[in-house]
This record gives structure tokens, C-alpha cells and sequence, in this order.
């Protein structure tokens, strides 16, 4: 397991990949903050991690994409499943290479938090609730990138798939707006993961909410392993 | 060393192996031989674990591969259709990948070293393996299945798309390997397993049609023995004469001509040793005979006497009386 999480990371930086993740991830996220707080002469995060969290639908598919849509077509896969190592540990260590490069770049761009305190007064505890909301929210979006990938093995369709879910799962809190039913806003308000992201750009820590990002990577990492159990009957 | 049993693996509806047992020794060479689509690679896949079956079990060293997968897949190295490199790696990046990845508890350096020096790669070791050979590329799967000195190897084709050369160097390192290990190989080419193999697996369709040892299986399959001739003298009154020669069956000629000679495949019923009576015959007529060798069967047509023979006859006759 060890040695596919080093390969994933050598595989991120010996490739341009891992380098354009970083740059676009920051360029993006820099371009968001200055919008949101420096050039509205606000000391509120709020809007930027709700912005930036638009931006993850595009930038998390590119971290995921060739996860395992490369190897299926380069047949390196067969090295990994005739290796003595577990469909789980396999599935593991891809997406914690994945998480590590991610978590890395979110630790870079809390670089400008320290120009806001140099020149605001931020509510730290927000700003520190709201990053590790939106590390779990990017979890669970690697997580089900990484599903997509295991489902094909074309990388276009992998980042284009991937896109579309995430998209689903963001934009259905903003089709809620307009639905009259109760019971089926209470619905995709559950499911939404913009909804649940709320709390926490109001200054709240809300444990359910970090509760189902946790599960809802767990759920697609299991369904990642499954979708390799399934093949080898196919 | 290596058995299966009754194994069964459908694609859709689709039979790709239909009910196969074979069993292969501690330091065997077995040739797995059969044409494209015959299920050779899709029986290879199961036993190293990449593909499940829909029934039948499959034990290296008597560890069923499902049931405890780690400790049998240890005992492989696996050599797929495609070598399963990592094109940005070098040469050295990768095998220590491997090295890594199955979990070997050799000393590092000198064990990556001695693969590098069996398989000739210790000049190419700090290359990146995109701009390596097809040749080195194979080599370098081939090391990679050597990592962490496996009993069991599996080779899936390990001599497409190489040269000449590099061909006769891969069978003879199989051949050296095969002192130690028990290797598996698959191939469509009848030559490479006899140059190779002690034993011999045919199969086609899912099925197995055949499985001997090497030497039994040309004269198994092949009854009668075979000739090529060449003869100088009249085309047809030649044949006439072959035909009268004692225990001469069958004459064909071939389309090879020379100036005044022909070229005759000249078949004997039975075990008969047709060469001197058709010496005697040729020199009564004053035909020189200016070659004459062994005819061995093409895979073509070992295929077709097995499959002749693997169907029941009346089945033979419908599928005749269709192609007429």
C-alpha cells in the first residue's frame, strides 16, 4: 500500500500534473479571496469559501481524473491486482496520494488569511472552522472523482463525469429555491453538500455536516473497491 | 506445483473457458498454446488472481488463490499480454516500485541487481521506460514478474513484437529460468513451445484439446509422417512413380519450382519409413533427389486434426457438407 501512495505522489511530481493542480487550485482560490475580501474591503470569508467551492467542481476532477482511468488503459492495473496488496489498500492509497497533494494546497493558500490578518479582523474561528469544512468537502469530492475514474478508462470522460456529479451535488442546493414542495426540499437540502456547508460559513462547527463529508468519501471509496470486485466477475 | 481445476469463465454469454484442468510440476515449462480468442490469456488472468472464475478452483503450491489471494499471488510474477509498466518511470524507479509493491524482504540493491543482470537490463537501469525498446520494454516486464524470486511465472505472449534477435533471447532466458521456476507460458507459435516447453497445453474454443509432453505431441497429433522432396525430374511422371513407392499414402506438389527440379510433400500411412523406398524408386528412373526433409505441421494443421478428431463425426460431416 505504502509503495503505490509513493508511486502516486513521485507519479504527481515527475508529471507537469501534481504542478498544474497546485497552480491552477491557487491561482483560482487567490483570484476568489482577493474578489471576495480584499477588493470588497471585507474581513468576511464567507462568500469566498462558498465561491471556492464552485471552484472545486472544476479543479478536484483534474487531482482525480487519471486515478484509475490511466491505469486500466496503460494495463498497469494487472500489476496491482496480481500484486500480493488488497483491493481496499489499493483504493486507500491513490486517494490519500490524492488528499495528501490536496491538503498540501490548501495548507499553501491559508497564506492569505495571514494578509487578512496583517490588514483585518477576521473571526479566525470561522475562517479555521470553514478550512476544515471545505478539506472534508474536497475529500469527498476526490472520493467520488476517483469513483468515476474506476469507472472508465478514458481520462476525458473521467474529469467531464466527475464534473457533472459534483455539479449535481452543489447546484441542487440553488434548484431548491424554486421548489414548492416541502418534503422535496427537505430532501435535497439533506443530500445537497452546499447546504450542509451553511453552518459553517456562519460560524458554526456543525459535527453532522462533517459527519456525512466523512461518510459520503467513505461511501465512494467503497464503491471504488466494489467497482474492481465487479469487474474481475465480469 | 500449480493446479487447476474445472474451471469456467463465461464473458455475457460468451464461453471463453469451458471446464479446463491441468495440473504443472515443480519446475516445469508448460506451453500454452493455442490460436487468438481461444481463452489462453482469459486462463492465465485467473490464475494469477486478475480475473475470477465462475467456477472451478485454481492452487499455487496448494493455496487456493481466492481463498487466501495474498500468499498465492506472493508465489507468482505475472508477465500480462502487455507489459504493465509505468511509461514515466525509469527502469530503476519502477522495479523498486515492485520491489516495494510485493512486499520482498531481500536485500534491496543486490536482489534488484541480479534481476537487471538475468534479464540484461543493467545498461538501460536509470533510462525512463517510455524511451526504451519494445524488446527492453519486455525485458523490463519480465524482470518485473522476476521481482521477489516467485516459484510460479506466468509469461501471457512474451515474445510478441520482438525481432529475431530478441526473441531467441527471451526463450533462451525462459529456458534458464526454467531451472529454477516452474514457468507457465502462452504463445501461438507451435515452434516457440517446442523449442521451449516440456510440455505442451493445447487449447482452443475454452477447451483443452491436447496435453503431452513436448516430444509426444507432433508424432500424437501427426500418425503418419511426413516428407518434402525435392526431385529432379518430370513433374507428373515423378508423382506417378511416388505414388507406386511402398507405403506411400499421399502426394501433393507444392508450388515451389526450380529450373528442373519440383517439390513434393510425400505423406506414409502409419509408422512406415518411406525414405527408401522412395530412394529406390527415384534412382530406377534416374530422378535425382536433390532434397529431402522432415514436413512438420503447422499449427494450422494441428488445429484442424484436433478439432477433427475432438468432434464427433457426425458433426464433421454437417460442417464438410456445409462448406461444399
Amino acid at each position: 500500500m505504502l509503495a503505490i501512495y509513493k508511486r502516486e505522489m513521485r507519479a504527481y511530481f515527475t508529471t507537469a500534473q501534481g504542478y498544474l493542480f497546485m497552480a491552477i487550485f491557487l491561482c483560482a482560490s487567490g483570484f476568489l479571496f482577493s474578489l471576495t475580501t480584499l477588493l470588497m474591503q471585507s474581513s468576511d470569508t464567507a462568500t469566498y469559501f462558498q465561491f471556492l467551492m464552485y471552484g472545486y467542481i472544476v479543479i478536484i476532477p483534474l487531482l482525480t481524473m487519471k486515478s484509475f482511468a490511466e491505469e486500466k488503459k496503460a494495463k498497469t492495473e494487472q500489476l496491482l491486482l496480481t500484486s500480493p496488496v488488497s483491493l481496499t489498500g489499493m483504493v486507500m492509497a491513490k486517494f490519500l496520494a490524492a488528499f495528501t497533494l490536496f491538503f498540501g494546497t490548501v495548507i499553501i493558500s491559508m497564506l492569505y488569511y495571514l494578509v487578512l490578518g496583517l490588514y483585518g479582523e477576521p473571526n479566525w474561528a470561522k475562517v479555521i472552522g470553514c478550512t476544515v469544512g471545505m478539506i472534508l468537502v474536497g475529500s469527498c469530492f476526490i472520493a467520488i472523482g476517483m469513483f468515476v475514474s474506476a469507472l472508465t478508462e478514458n481520462q476525458f470522460v473521467a474529469a467531464m463525469g466527475t464534473i457533472g456529479v459534483l455539479a449535481g451535488l452543489v447546484v441542487v442546493a440553488v434548484i431548491n429555491g424554486i421548489i414548492d414542495s416541502y418534503f422535496v426540499r427537505l430532501i435535497f437540502d439533506w443530500v445537497s453538500i452546499y447546504s450542509r456547508f451553511t453552518n459553517f460559513t456562519n460560524g458554526i462547527f456543525d459535527f453532522a455536516s462533517a459527519f456525512y463529508y466523512i461518510s459520503m468519501c467513505a461511501v465512494f471509496l467503497f464503491l471504488c473497491v466494489r467497482v474492481y470486485e465487479k469487474r474481475r466477475f465480469a | 506445483m500449480v493446479e487447476v481445476s474445472n474451471l469456467v469463465k463465461a464473458f455475457g454469454s460468451k464461453l471463453a473457458v469451458d471446464d479446463i484442468s491441468f495440473s504443472v510440476g515443480d519446475g516445469e515449462i508448460l506451453g500454452f498454446l493455442g490460436p487468438n480468442g481461444a481463452g489462453k490469456s482469459t486462463t492465465l488472468n485467473i490464475m494469477t488472481g486478475y480475473l475470477s472464475a465462475n467456477s472451478g478452483t485454481v492452487k499455487i503450491g496448494g493455496i487456493d488463490i481466492l481463498e487466501k489471494p495474498d500468499e498465492a499471488k506472493k508465489q507468482i510474477g505475472f508477465l500480462p499480454e502487455q507489459p504493465p509498466l509505468y511509461p514515466d518511470m525509469t527502469v530503476d524507479e519502477y522495479l523498486g516500485f515492485v520491489y516495494e509493491l510485493k512486499n520482498c524482504k531481500y536485500n534491496r540493491k543486490k536482489h534488484l541487481e541480479e534481476v537487471c543482470q538475468v534479464t540484461k537490463l543493467s545498461d538501460v537501469r536509470g533510462r525512463v521506460i517510455k524511451n526504451l525498446s519494445k524488446g527492453y520494454k519486455q525485458r523490463v516486464g519480465i524482470a518485473q514478474a522476476l521481482i521477489g524470486n516467485p516459484k510460479v511465472l506466468i509469461f501471457d505472449e512474451p515474445t510478441v513484437g520482438l525481432d529475431p534477435k530478441q526473441i531467441i533471447e527471451v526463450r533462451n532466458l525462459i529456458r534458464t529460468l526454467g531451472r529454477e521456476h516452474t514457468v507457465i507460458l502462452s504463445t501461438h507459435i507451435l515452434s516457440e513451445v517446442q523449442a521451449v516447453c516440456d510440455r505442451i497445453v493445447i487449447i482452443n474454443g475454452g477447451k483443452i484439446l491436447c496435453d503431452k509432453p513436448t516430444d509426444s505431441v507432433s508424432s500424437a497429433i501427426n500418425k503418419n509422417s511426413r516428407y518434402k522432396l525435392k526431385i529432379c525430374g518430370p513433374q507428373r511422371e515423378v508423382m506417378t512413380a511416388l505414388r507406386e513407392a511402398e507405403g506411400v499414402e499421399h502426394v501433393e506438389v507444392t508450388s515451389e519450382r526450380e529450373k528442373d527440379s519440383c517439390t513434393f510433400i510425400v505423406e506414409s500411412s502409419g509408422t512406415v519409413d518411406i525414405r527408401k523406398s522412395v530412394f529406390y524408386k527415384m534412382s530406377e528412373n534416374n530422378w535425382p533427389i536433390i532434397g529431402m526433409a522432415p514436413e512438420g505441421l503447422s499449427l494450422e494443421e494441428v488445429f484442424m486434426k484436433l478439432t477433427d478428431e475432438a468432434e464427433p463425426v457426425s458433426e464433421r460431416s454437417k460442417r464438410r457438407g456445409r462448406k461444399a
